[in-house]
């Protein structure tokens, strides 16, 4: 227990510990995150008001981010998914990378959930009455929770081994892995059914949702973790070799063909039928009535995924300038059409017919910044302690001998 | 994700640790030791500044112990929620200064409300919107509003023809009808079944209630309703003009910011045998409301009588709120011949 409390200080010192460019880096996501915070307490005090969403359009920002970060989350299991079922090794070394990312990211998912609560006081009335299984958030909160916890005790067991200096059973977490991989598809499909199971909301009620939920994400999410991978070997001793981004790059490859493949069944259902279901999908690609808010966005989501399509199909990019314009492509594009894209539209119009456009407010906008920023500063920070502890630089032994006081060795890698 | 390109070469010797160059063998230096006090100073400052809009909290936004462990309607003993009561009367005591009884009546024995409207009657005067806001302390700023009147295209039930914001002074027009829509009371209510905490449920007579001291206000009702019947107080709700004080629990008191609200049937009204508030106030007699278990009813009556549909039947709610229409006696034909009442 003394040798676990070490470790949780040690880690906490490390996360202070770095140059220039981290410390920098850390106070900018520091203000970021307080600059949040404060839009937050303005939000608490006020009510949602301070928010652009309406009785019409009830869901905006919050849950577009919400939806995103899921499927982000979720996308640790394309790392794991090669590593342990295909034995594909070149991915082996950066799986940890991943479900850190799935740790950080579901945290920013609980908080974007809070954030949209008009009554964050009563948070623990889930506790006392959970209409399970009724309510298909009560599935979620518990997916959503479970593997938080699953990841945690992942990552976590490995780090803490590595810092005691000795080799992870794989008892312990072996298993585990697989109930994560399990686990990670169950949460972005609970979380799609959130919006599929709504019979008064046409734009939502559609079984195409949930796979393209899958394959949006296995898009996103590993094109993210190729930029975040590229960052951890450029600012630590951590070695990620190039084949592991070319293992990746495959994923995103396939994911996102899959998923324009998709967009184009719906597209065509919904035009083609032409039926009164159409007007929400009318009002994002078109508008309708002379309403249009989000068609500059929904056409520059579309241009970007086919651009990032393209050049992931193309030789180009193997190499990594042209991956990682591809990469940034599909993450932005995929976070417009998962985000706004996905959420808002199913308001407009709303079941009576009414069409109220949703503009979010600068204070709402704040109160997502910082949360981002809050969920970079923990992913840096895990980054940060797990790179020197499983190098095996910071152990408890060394610091054994260096009686307490001395400098955390391992601490020069900079994240 | 931000990509520098000075990179440092894979080998690069150990950088100095601390960039105040603070922490030696020896200790902590003055200098280190300052600027760490600095730093300290300079994060709990900001941290406070961020935390500084609390200090406009009223003190119902934060809930005492009481508040925080009251217990959901339906668990509650008559000593519970006489307690709960008592802290209601005096939260309205203190925002409204009015000494209010706060009723709970429960549902009666044998009964299922329904609520029937004529379409070939309404006028679309909005007068049903008004009395609702009235009578059920709805907040004026921001509005919220039950009942939503549409100004239909003649020949379409296509709610997206409607329009919602017609000038009331001119009505009805000739070429249009009208059609109230508010809660539907729905047998299989969708609002219900996606609620996470089972703050909104269904009584014996039919009427879906809120707990509006159990809402965590996630909003997943109002994304689920397909009547778009459901309000959100986005902010402190403000009633204009004095309050009704014939209140119940689970009726019109007066809401707090953050948790949902909806029509009840002005079940503070109508479990002790009256009228909802909208029927009463209807200067054309389009509102029909009653027992539809009770074979003598006005609403059994129309309902084996008259022509008769509900709105969205497709989505499987089962409304017990029906429109209907008169096979003659509209208010576009010859007056109406009242054969209505057996």
């Amino acid at each position: 227990m003394k040798k676990y409390a070490t470790f949780l200080y040690d880690c906490f010192r490390l996360s202070f510990v770095g140059d220039w460019r981290y410390q920098l880096w850390m106070t900018i996501l520091t203000l970021f995150s307080l600059a949040g915070l404060y839009a937050y307490c303005q939000q608490f005090v006020h009510g949602l008001v301070t928010t652009g969403m309406t009785d019409q359009v009830s869901w905006g920002l919050y849950i577009a981010n919400f939806t995103y970060l899921v499927g982000l989350a979720a996308a640790a299991a394309m790392l794991v998914i090669p590593v342990y079922i295909y034995r594909n090794l070149h991915l082996h070394d950066v799986v940890i990378f991943g479900e850190l990312l799935a740790v950080s990211v579901i945290i920013m998912c609980l908080l974007f959930v809070m954030a949209d609560l008009g009554r964050p006081d009563r948070f623990m009335h889930l506790f006392w009455r959970f209409n399970f299984p009724d309510s298909v958030l009560t599935w979620d909160v518990i997916a959503l929770n479970g593997y938080l916890l699953l990841n945690l005790h992942i990552c976590g067991y490995l780090v803490y081994c590595a810092y005691c200096g000795r080799r992870p059973s794989a008892v312990f977490y072996v298993p585990f892995v697989f109930v994560a991989i399990g686990w990670a598809i169950t949460i972005h499909t609970v979380t799609a059914f959130l919006y599929v199971g709504l019979g008064g909301r046409p734009f939502w009620n559609s079984a195409i949702i949930a796979p393209r939920f899958l394959a949006s994400a296995f898009a996103a999410g590993p094109a993210f973790i190729i930029l975040t991978l590229q960052v951890v070997r450029r600012y630590s001793r951590h070695r990620v070799s190039d084949d592991a981004l070319l293992a990746l790059r495959r994923i995103v490859q396939v994911a996102m063909i899959i998923n324009l493949f998709l967009l184009a069944c719906e597209v065509f259902t919904e035009f083609y039928t032409d039926s009164a279901h159409v007007a929400s999908a009318r009002y994002l690609y078109f508008g309708l009535h002379g309403h249009d808010a989000l068609v500059p966005w929904i056409w520059s989501a579309v241009g970007m995924n086919v651009v990032a399509a393209l050049l992931l199909v193309l030789p180009a990019s193997r190499g990594l300038r042209w991956l990682n314009a591809a990469c940034v492509l599909s993450i932005v594009g995929i976070w417009i059409e998962k985000g706004m894209g996905l959420i808002v539209p199913a308001f407009v119009p709303t079941p009576l017919g009414e069409i109220v456009e949703y503009v979010p407010t600068l204070n709402e906008i704040v109160v997502c910044l910082g949360i981002w920023a809050f969920g970079l500063l923990l992913y840096t920070i895990f980054v940060r302690i797990s790179v020197p502890v499983l190098a095996g630089e910071v152990t408890y032994e060394n610091r054994l001998r260096k009686s307490g006081l001395g400098p955390i060795p391992g601490t020069t890698a900079t994240s | 994700m931000d990509v520098r390109d000075d990179r440092p070469s894979p080998g690069t010797p150990d950088l100095p640790r601390d960039p105040h160059g603070g922490e030696q063998s020896d200790g902590v230096s003055r200098r280190g030791f300052l600027t760490r006090g600095v730093a300290a100073l300079a994060g709990m400052t900001s941290v406070a500044a961020a935390l500084s809009p609390l200090r406009h909290l009223d003190r119902d936004d934060i809930p005492s112990i009481a508040e925080f462990f009251q217990k959901h309607y339906k668990e509650m003993t008559a000593e519970d929620k006489q307690e709960v009561f008592r802290r209601v009367q005096e939260a309205v005591k203190r925002h409204h200064g009015v000494d209010v009884e706060l009723a709970d009546p429960g549902p009666l024995a044998g009964v299922e409300f329904v609520y029937g409207l004529n379409l070939s009657r309404c006028i679309g005067c909005r007068k049903c919107v008004h009395a609702c806001v009235k009578e059920n302390n709805q907040s004026s700023a921001p509005e919220i509003e039950y009942i939503r009147v549409l100004e239909m295209e003649k020949g379409s039930i296509d709610v997206e023809t409607a329009n919602h914001h017609y000038p009331e002074k001119v009505v009805p027009d000739a070429d249009k009808y009208y059609m109230p829509v508010q809660c539907h009371q729905c047998d299989n209510p969708p609002c219900v079944k996606v609620c996470p905490v089972e703050a909104t449920w269904e009584e014996d007579d039919g009427i879906t209630v809120i707990d509006y001291d159990w809402c965590i206000g996630c909003r997943y009702c109002e994304a689920a309703c397909p009547y778009w019947a459901r309000r959100f107080n986005f902010t402190e709700p403000a009633v204009a003009g004095p309050l009704n004080t014939d209140m119940a629990y689970l009726s019109n008191r007066p809401r707090p910011k953050g948790v949902v609200e909806k029509c009840t049937f002005c079940l503070h009204r109508t479990r002790v045998g009256r009228m909802p508030a909208c029927l009463e106030v209807c200067p054309t007699g389009s509102r029909k409301f009653g027992n539809v278990l009770d074979p003598d009813s006005e609403v059994a009556y129309i309902l084996r009588h008259k022509r008769v549909y509900v709105l969205k039947q497709d989505v499987g709610t089962l409304p017990r709120f029906f429109y209907y229409f008169d096979e003659r006696g509209s208010r576009y034909h010859e007056p109406i011949s009242e054969e209505v009442g057996s």
